[in-house]
């Protein structure tokens, strides 16, 4: 008899109290600062297949053609297996640099292939350029609100994060340079500024031309790095097509993060990050500390993927698609949201950022929204100071024009129900106007003067 | 013996419930046990009937699974459960009548109102707000009447914040509570069958002690099991925690929530069915006891398995 025993337990066994005690003396001081909350608890809710859900950010990658995948992946096989299973160079091959240059072509940007390295998608970008520019304490400044996924990275690295008021045209530039003035009268140089300036993840705006040069302009001033995190800058539906930072920098001050994951898929997990070569040796040894190396597998996919020319019929496929459902859901939000909400018209991008009455609070507000079986984004993780909290995210890439529709008008429902129970509260009907604007720096978008 | 382990459910607690379900199915293979896990569906019934477990498990968390709907069905199936029977789970997942029990048996608890939606949308009850907080006073607590945790709990510190704390609070529930705030050590005692376990304190960690909401923020809050206190004290919250149980008609076990104030334990609600997750007040409190957690989910078995119960 010599068989091999059926493991007896499937999962790991769990840990007492105790046991938690005794790991809480090991954890990092970093991990004090990773926060989870029941908000999470709520947002497991939101995969029950009944509920619509907006809250994703999902591309829709139902409509990249089996087929090819097939083909594509077939010629690997037969024509570089053992390569494809092999390690491959810290920064990525050349081969997927190539096609990261024709993507960046596309946006009119054109950096020295050494520049760039090939990361496990635009979210271990954001981590390695924090590895390698922030110190605890040291100060990063982002957007308000900003890619939610960027906060607990900044986090993780213990960055005292600052962040700018956005209006329909992008981040507030002059309050921007009040604010770096402010830190200079203080002695503080902050590592890098954080922006998303096309589309923006989460409120959908687009920085204006105006401030893109503005702000390249100030980084070379005072010589302060910007991070421009560009993953939908090829998915516009309307309006002129802006110049990335990067270009109009020419790449001094400007580290370029972009991905392949909003133009061909997610899953692949390919992304990559164009930096001066001094701060790009840092990146390096950062990378091969994470991971070694991105996926040979998955960049010789792209590989292939690119040869076959078609990559920006895919993109201009994409785009027509997104479009559509983003006038949909900007339909939807004028038939079924209450007068009182406000929403950001994006010409690009996945998601519209709705803002509503600030005596409805969006984390509550999903509770409800869940038992009418549809779901969002509350507002509040894309800030990290506990605002947010009367904003939402709406995604309208990833479910189709009816679930949009409909999802829409559900939330559109419990928000009417919220903003007549609180007239009934309070003896008003109906919100009267503002007697005075509101702070020209707060949320809602409105368009702000320029200092 | 075959244990159904009920898990999941639609409650917005669904998380916790995954969580706490597959730790006691790991607990329950070690102890040789058959597990079933059943996410609950519109097939729960059918499963039992098909399975026919010894006893079922109940891990779940808020509506449905601890407002005593589960316990129903498994009552009228005659399958034995662990915890307490559905009219006491009914009793701690509403508020109000939780409060009024309390305060029947003579027992401590903060002065409170209860409000549902038609009160303001057709009665006008917004003109008696006014009154209530002169009653009560500020800050007040505004809480949904139904549900475990701390979702839709808010603070109102003036009477500017009622109206919003109410629009949130609602959004859980059609009926909720304006409370006195007590001031005081946040306290819970888990009971196990008819015995208390070490008293847990919550302790704010950082910042403002009027910043309410970070009470209820995982990470801002350490546990102390067993709390600090003086015998008299903690003979008096042991004994308010367990004349609360008794009076809710727990049976199993329970965890009560109270605060200790200046002139004594302030009894708040009881949870039928506390966490069981890795960092859940329940287990930590056992733990202090001196069971492990296979020890502790073997005794609630015995529990549900013992003729008097339910």
């Amino acid at each position: 008899m010599s068989e091999v025993p059926e493991p007896t337990h499937r999962r790991r066994a769990h840990t007492s109290g105790r046991d938690l005690e005794r790991y809480a003396g090991l954890f990092a001081e970093r991990t004090t600062v990773m926060r989870s909350s029941a908000m999470r608890d709520l947002m497991a809710i939101t995969a029950r297949p009944e509920v619509i859900s907006l809250a994703g950010g999902l591309p829709d990658t139902s409509t990249f053609p089996p087929q090819s995948f097939a083909a594509q992946m077939t010629r690997i096989a037969q024509e570089s297996a053992a390569k494809a299973l092999q390690y491959g160079p810290t920064e990525g091959f050349e081969e997927t640099k190539d096609c990261i240059l024709e993507v960046m072509g596309a946006e009119g940007m054109l950096p020295d292939p050494d520049d760039i390295i090939v990361t496990t998608g635009g979210q271990q970008a954001i981590d390695l350029v924090c590895k390698t520019l922030v110190d605890p304490g040291d100060v990063v400044i982002c957007e308000a609100p900003t890619y939610p996924g960027a906060v607990p990275v900044f986090c993780s690295y213990q960055a005292d994060v600052i962040q700018v008021e956005c209006d329909e045209d992008g981040m507030r530039i002059d309050l921007l340079e009040k604010l770096l003035g402010e830190l200079r009268g203080e002695g503080r140089r902050p590592k890098f500024i954080y922006s998303v300036p096309s589309f923006q993840n989460p409120a959908g705006v687009t920085l204006s031309l105006e401030r893109r040069r503005r702000l390249v302009e100030l980084a070379r001033e005072q010589e302060i790095l910007v991070v421009e995190d560009n993953p939908y800058g090829l998915l516009r539906y309307s309006g002129e097509p802006m110049p990335p930072l990067y270009q109009l920098d020419g790449g001094d001050f400007v580290i370029y993060l972009g991905t392949f994951s909003k133009i061909l898929s997610p899953g692949i997990r390919l992304g990559w990050a164009v930096a001066p070569p001094p701060v790009m040796e840092k990146i390096v040894l950062g990378k091969q500390a994470a991971d070694l190396c991105t996926s040979t597998l998955t960049q010789y996919f792209v590989r292939e993927y690119f040869a076959e020319r078609r990559w920006q019929h895919y993109i201009d496929d994409l785009v027509e698609l997104y479009r559509t459902r983003r006038d949909v859901m900007l339909e939807a939000l004028r038939t079924h949201f209450p007068a009182e909400a406000t929403w950001t018209e994006p010409e690009g991008g996945l998601f519209i950022w709705a803002t509503l009455p600030d005596y409805i609070d969006t984390n509550d507000l999903l509770a409800k929204a869940l038992r009418a079986d549809v779901a969002f984004v509350p507002g509040q993780g894309a800030y990290v100071d506990g605002r947010g909290t009367h904003s939402m995210r709406l995604n309208f890439s990833g479910v189709d024009e009816n679930e949009i529709r409909e999802g829409v008008r559900r939330i559109g429902k419990v928000i009417a129900e919220q903003v007549e129970l609180y007239g009934t509260l309070t003896g008003e009907q109906r919100l009267p106007e503002p007697a005075e604007e509101p702070e020209p720096n707060v949320l809602p978008f409105r368009k702000a003067e320029e200092a | 013996m075959k244990v159904a382990v009920l898990k999941g459910g639609r409650s917005l607690e669904r998380g916790v419930s995954l969580r706490s379900g597959a730790r006691v199915e790991d607990a329950l293979e070690r102890l040789g046990h058959e597990v079933l896990p059943i996410d609950v569906g519109p097939d729960l019934v059918k499963r039992l009937v098909a399975e026919r477990p010894d006893v079922a498990f109940v891990a779940m968390h808020g509506v449905g699974g601890e407002d005593g709907t589960v316990q129903e069905l498994l009552e009228i199936l005659g399958i034995p459960f662990t915890g307490p029977g559905a009219a006491a789970c009914a009793r701690c997942m509403d508020k109000v009548q939780a409060k009024d029990a309390i305060e029947e048996a003579g027992l401590p608890t903060p002065d409170w109102f209860a409000f549902n939606q038609t009160a303001f949308r057709e009665f006008g009850a917004a003109d008696a707000l006014g009154r209530l907080e002169e009653t009560l006073g500020f800050p007040l607590v505004v809480k949904p009447s139904s549900g475990g945790s701390s979702l839709g709990v808010k603070f109102a510190r003036s009477p500017g914040e009622v109206p919003q704390a109410l629009v949130s609070a609602f959004s859980y529930d059609d009926r909720v509570l304006l409370e006195r705030f007590v001031d005081g050590r946040e306290l819970a005692v888990s009971i196990l069958g008819d015995e208390p376990l070490p008293v847990v304190e919550a302790i704010l960690l950082e910042g403002d002690r009027y910043d309410f909401e970070a009470r209820y923020e995982i990470g801002r809050t350490r546990f102390v099991c067993p709390a600090e206190l003086g015998a008299e004290e903690e003979r008096a919250v042991t004994e308010a925690a367990l004349a609360t149980y008794r009076a809710l008609g727990c049976t199993g076990f329970a965890r009560v929530d109270l605060i200790l104030g200046a002139e004594g334990p302030w009894l708040l609600e009881a949870n039928a069915i506390p966490g069981l997750t890795d960092t859940s007040l329940l287990p930590q409190a056992a733990e202090a006891a001196g069971l492990s957690f296979e020890q502790l989910v073997e005794r609630i078995l015995d529990l549900a398995l013992a003729p008097a119960t339910h």
